[in-house]
């Protein structure tokens, strides 16, 4: 069958909510929280109006369960998905652990949203980020389609290795923005993403009865999470290939865990991740025309995250300017001490600059990039940092 | 072992055994021999899903599994909704969910993990109508991290965080009605069980098995390494405890209460007879049995009343 794109005008909710039915998941299992809600909101609406066959919806008492409820399903070998944003995903933290550690591929999407408090719904990194140690992987999208198509990828991903990911979105930036998704007809999704084979089936009564995430003594624990460990290693192998196969079969390649934007020929470039990084590219391509030798590099996958590729990159640059919209209190932005931690033991040594942006969903601007541009190149040309980490944004 | 068909006949109880040789539980366990008759009860086609409890242990550590069932252990306040995700998986696939030839989806935790800290997923799981059976086994205290009370230990009972001592301090809350907040949910079934009637509890396993929708059982299961009792006496402790209705046996089936004591006619035992192998209720004064006996007379009294209006 000849690949001819569905375009619809969707959220960025809805165009996970769409991935979710293309990918014919089994089992949803989900709480409300804005702005998540409207994700589970339109899958239950798909079941209302007959539009999925075998998709069941356990509206769960908590994000906790809604964790715990997937992890149910997802062991009794069902394609499983939740969604949520911010205190729901710290309340479902602990079953995190429990999701990687009993090797189930189940996919999250999470919206990005600020911690409280203050409450704040709007966007921040922080919530996603803090679930960094939990051994699932992460995909951060920088619009609606890279949602629809990244929570396809995910589910295959996850069904190789055996390790759950998470799809992570901007609150309201993405989340409630609607914009044209190019959308996989059905039967074209099926055949790059075929029924489930699960690692082990609760439902299996032929084997010897079995146990799962029985207790290890130190005997063995260490061993299971080697085994975590190696996974995550072949994750970004399988990451490469099947973003590359996304590219041949439906024109949009993935193959590259970050991407680089204009970078060939650059004297620094902005990292990043998620929608802020929409603005960047934007940035970019008009303080090119002013002169700048400028790119952008995109990390689509913090975890596990391209060692490989930021070497890459950071050999072929004097400078990088790490945006992040998050904060490691104590230390850094989270996504600058990981790039940093990542080239240590190389000879790739660019002058390398935190910027903290857009914090709780303060705007940040195509003039902010230019802002930060003209500091990047000053400190460049000086050959060393005015300071480390600049909370760009701060009222004075 | 083969068992010779003249006995098979004689037997109360099915005479399948799925819980296996070296299971790790302490002498007098019983929430081990509750396992038992869960497995006897329904036998290879069971997914249990078990907390952090006494019973991860009593099952084996990896790789091994004393239950002749598939397993999955999860965390502590999960049960009620790891089980609605096994039955929403199960039914997602075409898989038959309970019934004589359905797959079992059974929770299996103590007291702690569903008085207090499976509450929560308790109530859900009850709410939302899964098919599937959660039982509470009942040992009135956080055994497996080194007896501590729990939501469900009695009043007077020492426990290492309400002990008793040169101060007399002791556990001053009554036993939380568990299966009146799960009556409460308005389901199908719910039952209290002993593991000292073992026929009543399988009995109530099969009625659990046929009623669709979520059913619970309260298990009561001795605990002599908590209860500070011996060994050999772990029925005897159960036994008495229905006897002086301190657990009075009963069941809710769609509205109706039915009491299924052994002996209906029989008055109550007193209290005594229940606390008198158990250390942990050595330090009560007179007085403090008093407080508990009147508490055993109010809610039998109360659930009398349920079984005479609500019959």
């Amino acid at each position: 069958m000849e690949y001819k794109p569905i375009r619809k005008v969707v959220s960025g909710n809805y165009a996970a909510a769409y991935a979710v039915k293309h990918a014919r998941v089994q089992v949803v299992a989900a709480y409300p929280i804005t702005p998540q809600t409207s994700i589970i909101e339109k899958i239950a609406e798909f079941i209302a109006n007959g539009e999925v066959e075998n998709l069941q919806y356990v509206p769960v008492e908590s994000e906790h369960s809604a964790m715990a409820a997937t992890i149910g399903a997802s062991a009794t070998g069902a394609r499983a998905f939740t969604a949520t944003s911010a205190q729901g995903l710290a309340l479902m933290h602990e079953m995190l652990h429990w999701a990687s550690g009993a090797r189930l591929p189940i996919v999250m999407v999470d919206v990005n949203r600020a911690m409280a408090p203050p409450w704040s719904v709007w966007d921040d990194q922080t919530d996603s980020l803090a679930q960094r140690d939990t051994g699932w992987m992460q995909f951060y999208a920088e619009n609606n389609q890279e949602v629809y198509d990244g929570v396809l990828m995910a589910f295959k991903i996850a069904e190789t290795v055996n390790v759950p990911a998470m799809v992570v979105e901007s609150a309201f930036i993405l989340s409630h923005t609607y914009d044209v998704v190019e959308m996989i007809p059905q039967e074209l999704v099926d055949e790059f993403l075929p029924l489930r084979k699960p690692l082990y089936d609760l439902a299996d009564f032929e084997r010897e009865p079995f146990s799962v995430g029985a207790l290890a003594t130190p005997a063995d624990y260490y061993e299971f999470r080697y085994k975590l460990a190696k996974a995550h290693e072949e994750a970004k192998e399988v990451i490469r290939k099947v973003g590359q196969e996304f590219g041949e079969r439906f024109g949009r390649d993935y193959s590259q865990m970050i991407e680089t934007y204009r970078t060939e020929d650059a004297d620094f470039v902005f990292m990043g991740m998620g929608s802020l990084m929409g603005t960047v590219k934007q940035a970019v391509d008009l303080l090119r025309e002013e002169g700048y030798k400028v790119g952008a590099a995109k990390v689509r996958w913090f975890r596990p995250f391209p060692k490989e590729e930021l070497y890459e990159l950071a050999r072929n640059v004097d400078g990088i300017a790490v945006l992040d919209r998050n904060y490691s209190f104590g230390m850094e932005g989270i996504l600058f001490t990981e790039a940093k931690g990542a080239l240590y033991n190389t000879d790739a040594k660019p002058l390398m600059k935190n910027y903290i942006v857009g914090l709780g969903g303060r705007d940040f601007t195509v003039n902010d990039v230019r802002k930060i541009a003209e500091n990047m190149k000053a400190i460049i040309e000086k050959g060393e940092l005015d300071v480390e980490v600049e909370w760009y944004h701060l009222k004075r | 072992m083969e068992i010779p068909e003249q006995i098979k006949k004689k037997l109360t109880l099915p005479a399948e055994e799925h819980f296996y040789a070296g299971h790790t539980a302490c002498q007098g366990c019983g929430a081990s021999l509750g396992l038992r008759y869960v497995l006897k009860a329904y036998g290879r086609k069971t997914i249990f899903a078990i907390p952090a409890c006494c019973s991860t242990i009593i099952a084996g550590a990896w790789p091994y599994n004393t239950l002749g069932a598939n397993l999955f252990h999860t965390a502590f306040e999960t049960t009620g909704a790891v089980l609605g995700g096994i039955e929403a998986a199960l039914k997602a696939r075409g898989i038959k969910v309970k019934g004589e030839d359905g797959v079992m989806v059974v929770g299996w935790a103590g007291d702690g993990g569903t008085a207090d800290i499976g509450l929560q997923a308790l109530s859900g799981f009850l709410e939302r109508g899964h098919d599937a059976v959660y039982i509470m086994y009942d040992n009135e205290a956080y055994m497996n991290t080194g007896i501590q009370r729990s939501g469900s230990t009695p009043y007077g009972a020492w426990t290492t965080n309400t002990p008793g001592g040169k101060r007399h301090f002791l556990e001053k809350r009554h036993k939380k009605k568990v299966i009146d907040i799960v009556i409460a949910h308005q389901i199908p079934y719910a039952a209290t069980a002993s593991v000292a009637y073992p026929e009543d509890f399988i009995r109530k396993l099969k009625t659990a098995q046929k009623t669709p929708g979520p059913s619970f059982i309260q298990l009561f299961a001795p605990c002599p390494t908590g209860w500070r009792s011996p060994t050999d006496k772990s029925i005897e402790i159960a036994r008495l405890a229905v006897q002086t209705a301190y657990f009075p046996l009963f069941e809710y089936k769609d509205g109706k209460y039915r009491i299924n004591m052994p002996n209906p006619k029989k008055e109550p035992k007193p209290i005594e007879e229940f606390l008198k192998y158990q250390g942990r209720f050595k330090y009560m004064t007179k007085e403090d049995i008093q407080i508990l006996q009147e508490w055993v007379n109010r809610e039998w009294e109360r659930l009398k009343k349920l079984a005479e209006v609500f019959g």
